[in-house]
């Protein structure tokens, strides 16, 4: 019997830093892409903080996961989204995005896709499961 | 329905934990399928046997023994666990630690993967 593969969508709804979720829930998410699953991230609330360029973490003593997030694309996670409204609410605009790799045939550097809350919804609907940090 | 359940919090510290405990029984009494369970974040603290808790509340580490004693595949996860000093030697019978490979394939298998946290 075949099986389908699953859609696993992982929202980031924290801050980056100030609390563990989101540096582990990353780690969750670079498992997972080794698996036969269909992956996708969605940024939202203050999550969208977390694809946010020229974090620096010194100061707060933590190693930081800014390269990582940096580096999803060689995970062969690019389904990015960012959440158009939350970013907004926070003064951040697209040129304020990470760059999350880039494209394997033309070396342009991919970004994380701003996207509305209504086309968030569509895609959640179609998904196996839904993991928050 | 087969289902899955991921706790992400501590116990007695926050709700998650009786709340994924007692949805756990519900769904068994309603005839659902428990594919398994697995703990996250600080919710690895949920099966250290050192936890001592006063005699007239739940022992909630015994409690999620008892459902692992079911047969209930019930996993620690192994980095989270690392972090916070869970180790082999600490765990409740019934409870194994193991990957978040494990998480994957729950949330592959399972209808619904149900999380507990914050």
């Amino acid at each position: 019997m075949a099986e389908e593969v699953k859609k696993i969508m992982f929202t980031v709804r924290k801050a980056p830093h100030g609390s563990i979720y989101v540096y582990e829930g990353l780690e969750v998410k670079l498992i997972m892409a080794a698996y036969d699953a269909d992956i996708s991230v969605v940024f939202m609330d203050d999550g969208v903080f977390a694809v946010k360029q020229g974090q620096d973490t010194k100061p707060l003593g933590i190693k930081g996961f800014e390269a990582t997030y940096g580096a999803l694309v060689d995970y062969e996670i690019t389904k990015v989204f960012v959440d158009r409204q939350s970013m907004e609410e926070r003064g951040m605009t697209e040129e304020d995005l990470l760059v999350i790799g880039e494209d394997e045939d033309t070396e342009e550097p991919i970004k994380p896709q701003v996207v509305g809350s209504d086309e968030i919804a569509a895609m959640m609907a179609e998904q196996h499961n839904i993991l928050s940090f | 329905m087969k289902l899955a359940v991921c706790i992400y919090e501590g116990p007695y510290n926050h709700e998650a934990a009786d709340s994924a405990y007692n949805f756990i029984q519900a769904a068994i009494q309603k005839g659902h399928e428990i594919k398994g369970i697995f703990f996250y974040h600080d919710g690895v603290y949920n099966v250290t046997k050192l936890m001592e808790p006063p005699q007239d509340d739940r022992h909630i580490a015994n409690r999620w023994s008892a459902i692992g004693a079911s047969g209930i595949d019930i996993v620690v996860c192994i980095a989270a666990a690392k972090r916070r000093g869970i180790v082999d030697e600490v765990l409740v019978p019934n409870v194994r630690i193991s990957g978040l490979g494990q998480l994957t394939m729950m949330a592959i298998e399972a209808d619904r993967l149900v999380v507990f946290g914050d």
